[in-house]
């Protein structure tokens, strides 16, 4: 390996008495990446993430930050990572630049150096204009969670850690937050966790699915798509059966399924299919569809599967099963 | 946080007015009966009276309050020590402990503007009770102070932290007088136990202090009780943030 990945994790366990929270988490995030961690909620998202910050120590296994091993010296970790905790938690009674002047001495940036630092993650996340001399109970949601960011990105550390910090705001607000963690892009590693699939999707390089305490599966939209929903989908408009269909393209040598079908407008039959066959398909359906005599193709629009399909096609599978595939261990290893 | 928050002000206002109201009765009280001690002495007599209510106030937030709202969290990602977090809650609390006692010197100050032949007798204000009496409220309130700050410590809620803290201070200062006067009622005790009880006699630690008698032992109890409670309460945030 040439670069240290920013973050490390190997077998990760951690129990509350008998209740097991997370087991054997292994998965690694490089540096510059900005990571999604998806699972339902009780999945272990916030565990891994308390771990990782230093707040709550594992019952067994490992965590690298930076190359640093949390265990050993939580204290050199907290200086490279900015957490954002589930839920947000802001002293209410103090103004916003107080506070984050207040965290910046915390975080042992220099004294002289604190005003400065202050109003550069304040431009960041476009506070100093707004809201600067606020009381931070008075703010809305959406600037709270600002405020958190702002946070989190103080002391330049390398690492930020955002448990849902899109919870509870509204479309525009998520759109903001969404800017601000895309203009973090390439400066800093992101991990952040939200049950908000299309959230993840939009903003993340790369995708953690865990559930029930265990990493699921692991990587880029596409190849998560690839291996838990394999095969291209279209959805199509033909005049005729199904039937019809399913054997015109079968003469062309295009094994299709069926996953649904709708009939509208009396004889027009929609259909979203999953093809199967070598090279670039649509053309090849389209050609296969328009050559038949019993049907005639309307329309036809190849359809990605967004990340909420693959998340429930991939915590349904059973975990037993999920851990002993060979397609998830190199999906954990990737 | 303990500036703006308004306990710290409630506590302080109801610790001026209840200490002025109790020091006019003191000096009210004189008027009519000729009594052996000065008015400063007997007022520091009856310090566990705000004592019981206003530690509670000063210190239930510090550490219950901020794991409720989940600032402890943010605190803890932070590259801050534990044992810093732990002592600058209590010395915040323990400075302005300290400022509202030196608050109530005003009230000796007052009283001499008032009655300028009580004050050129020098009977109310004889520097050295005030001196002795101070130096005892600094040296206890170390112990009380950190009965707060652990007693918060250890729970989630304001209000568990606040009881505990009474009723630790209630036992750590009537306590000991109980035992004190068990065994001055004919109880023999071995030599050791009354040697234990002596020593945890807060108020006669604050008779010899008055009286200008500093003595090591009042010194090591409350420094190392205080310093055992809050090392514990820096291990309690430690395992369980």
């Amino acid at each position: 390996m040439e670069t240290t990945p920013s973050i490390r994790v190997e077998n990760l366990t951690r129990k509350f008495g008998a209740f097991t929270a997370i087991q054997n988490v292994s998965f690694t995030v490089n540096p510059g990446e900005i990571v999604g961690f998806l699972g339902p909620n009780g999945a272990g998202k916030s565990t891994t993430m308390r771990i990782l910050s230093g707040i709550m120590p594992a019952t067994s296994g490992s965590a690298w930050v930076g190359g640093i091993p949390v265990a050993n010296n939580p204290h050199e970790v907290k200086q490279r990572i900015g957490y954002m905790p589930e839920n947000n938690p802001l002293p209410d009674g103090m103004r916003v630049v107080e506070y984050l002047r207040f965290r910046a001495r915390l975080k042992g940036v220099p004294g002289r150096k604190i005003s400065d630092t202050v109003l550069d993650v304040m431009e960041t996340c476009d506070l100093a204009r707004t809201a600067r001399r606020k009381i931070i109970g008075t703010l809305s949601k959406g600037f709270r969670q600002r405020v958190g960011i702002a946070d989190a990105l103080l002391g330049d550390p390398e690492v930020i850690i955002m448990d849902e910090p899109t919870i509870g705001l509204d479309p525009h607000q998520i759109q903001g937050i969404r800017k601000l963690i895309n203009n973090l892009r390439g400066r800093l590693t992101v991990v952040l966790s939200s049950h908000i699939l299309p959230e993840i999707e939009r903003s993340c390089d790369r995708v953690i699915i865990i559930n029930r305490g265990r990493v699921v599966a692991s990587g880029t939209s596409d190849s998560l798509r690839e291996e838990f929903l394999p095969g291209k989908r279209f959805n199509l408009e033909v005049k005729g059966t199904e039937q019809s269909v399913t054997e015109a393209l079968k003469t062309k040598g295009i094994e299709t399924e069926v996953l649904e079908k709708e009939i509208s407008d009396g004889d027009i039959l929609r259909l979203s299919l999953r093809a199967e066959g070598h090279g670039d398909l649509g053309p090849q359906l389209m050609a296969a569809l328009s050559e038949s005599t019993d049907c005639t193709l309307r329309s036809l629009a190849p359809y990605a599967p967004n990340l909420e399909e693959i998340f429930l096609a991939a915590t349904k599978r059973s975990w037993e099963e999920t851990m002993d595939s060979p397609k998830a261990i190199a999906a954990v290893k990737a | 946080m303990l500036l703006i928050s308004p306990p710290t002000y409630i506590a302080a206002v109801l610790f001026v007015s209840l200490m002025g109201f109790l020091y006019w009765a003191i000096l009210r009280g004189m008027i009519n009966t000729p009594e052996e001690s000065l008015p400063i002495v007997q007022f520091l007599k009856i310090f566990w009276i705000p004592v019981f209510f206003v530690v509670p106030l000063l210190t239930m937030r510090s550490v219950a309050g901020e794991r409720s709202t989940g600032t402890l969290d943010t605190l803890m990602t932070t590259p801050t020590s534990r044992v810093a977090v732990i002592l600058s809650k209590f010395s915040g609390a323990y400075i302005f402990y300290m400022l509202l006692w030196l608050s109530t010197l005003s009230f000796p100050l007052i009283a001499s503007k008032f009655f300028p032949s009580a004050a050129v007798s020098g009977s109310l204000l004889e520097t050295a009770p005030i001196i002795g009496g101070f130096a005892f409220l600094a040296l206890s309130g170390v112990l009380f102070i950190s009965i707060g700050i652990f007693a918060s410590s250890i729970t989630r809620s304001q209000l568990v932290a606040g009881m505990l803290s009474f009723t630790t201070l209630f036992v750590a200062i009537i306590g000991g007088q109980q035992l004190g006067n068990i065994a001055e009622n004919g109880a023999e005790l071995a030599f050791w136990a009354s040697e234990l009880v002596n020593y945890l006699q807060i108020f006669e630690h604050l008779d010899d202090f008055s009286r200008g008698v500093i003595d090591t032992r009042p010194f090591f109890y409350y420094i190392s009780t205080g310093a055992l409670l809050l090392g514990l309460s820096t291990l309690v945030i430690e395992a369980k943030a």
